[in-house]
């Protein structure tokens, strides 16, 4: 009895962790804004802002160096005044669309983007092939063997009932 | 599945379901020869986007003369290598002798870029490992670095004599990564030569 308390409250404790959103800011240093708008920006660049290091962390996440240079760049950019598009393509020029989480739609991510609406289309395809599939059997008997068929149905159902 | 009668002619649906039968293992091969392509390559590796392009302005103290001021015009005049180091990135003490080497040997002009380090342990790294830089930029804010989109050190930039970025090299210059890097730098060398 005591054991299956124990137990669920492990299992409550799963659960929790599970849903518990993993949240952690690496960056330790503070800045201070001139004015009170910009640490949202602040926050929303580096959100949407890669590492160019360490590829599958944000510029809010990442402890590398280079992400630390990156976050006091976007922080004396905003400062200068620029707008969130200005600084973007900031970043971009010196490390290119890698650089952005939402990258544009042109020919060299041209893949990147249609390649899920490409696989869905696949999908759909195999789909309605399997779904076809039936009708293309029912098909494959003539006028003929179709009647053939309904006879020796007719003729079974006929025996069946004589036995009754 | 037993015979059925044939009523249809011999190119319908039974070569059909088997040309169907041999779509996903075509696709199967597909993917196979896709991810194939991708083994071995460096997911660090990224095309630079300075390549085609001038190198970018700066203006910074040499690591060995502080007084000393150089900025992108320094760098001009005859094709390059820019070669992004730090005492702190063991990567780069690997491929120092071969820097040394390509520098004494085949006279092949580099310069430094001194990234987030300390100016004393890096003036002593070059007299104990010997100095392949015509001067090294002293960059212990990475301010140039952010400017030539340095991700990490060790980086090597390829430069033409009018200072436009040729190629990069992402990691550890060696007997393996310079061929290839070496090959344009001396058909740049050839254009300087015949006056272009």
């Amino acid at each position: 009895m005591g054991n299956s308390i124990g137990f669920d409250l492990v299992k409550a404790l799963l659960l929790w962790l599970l849903l518990v959103p993993s949240v952690s800011h690496a960056s330790i240093e503070t800045y201070q804004f001139s004015q009170p708008e910009m640490a949202q920006r602040f926050n929303d660049l580096t959100t949407v802002l890669r590492c160019p290091k360490c590829q599958n962390q944000n510029l809010a996440d990442s402890d590398s160096i280079i992400a630390k240079d990156l976050r006091a760049q976007v922080h004396q950019l905003l400062e200068k005044n620029q707008t969130n598009d200005q600084i973007t393509d900031f970043m971009v020029q010196r490390y290119g669309d890698f650089i952005l989480y939402d990258p544009p739609f042109k020919r060299s991510t041209l893949v990147l983007w249609l390649a899920p609406i490409g696989l869905l289309l696949m999908g759909l395809l195999v789909l309605w092939f399997l779904a076809r599939k039936p009708a293309v059997q029912a098909a494959m008997l003539t006028p003929d063997e179709q009647q053939q068929l309904n006879d020796l149905l007719a003729s079974e159902q006929q025996r069946e009932t004589h036995h009754d | 599945m037993a015979h059925q009668p044939q009523s249809t002619p011999p190119t319908g649906p039974a070569t059909r379901q088997r040309l169907l039968l041999v779509l996903p293992m075509l696709l199967a091969f597909a993917l196979g020869l896709f991810l194939y392509h991708g083994i071995g390559k460096d997911p660090n590796a990224m095309q630079s986007s300075l390549i085609g392009s001038q190198v970018p302005e700066f203006t910074a103290e040499t690591l060995l003369a502080p007084i000393t001021v150089v900025t992108q015009a320094d760098l001009l005049g005859q094709p390059a290598l820019v070669n992004v180091w730090a005492t702190w990135c063991p990567t780069c003490r690997a491929e120092h002798e071969f820097l040394n080497q390509i520098s004494n040997l085949e006279g092949v002009r580099i310069f430094g870029v001194n990234y987030h380090d300390q100016r004393a342990s890096a003036q002593q790294w070059l007299l104990e490992l010997g100095n392949p830089y015509e001067f090294s930029v002293f960059d212990p804010k990475g301010v140039v670095g952010i400017e030539l989109g340095v991700v990490g050190a060790p980086e090597t930039y390829l430069i033409d004599a009018q200072g436009k970025v040729i190629d990069k090299l992402t990691g550890e210059l060696n007997e393996r990564t310079w061929p290839p890097l070496r090959e344009q730098y001396l058909a740049l060398q050839t254009g300087v030569d015949n006056g272009q």
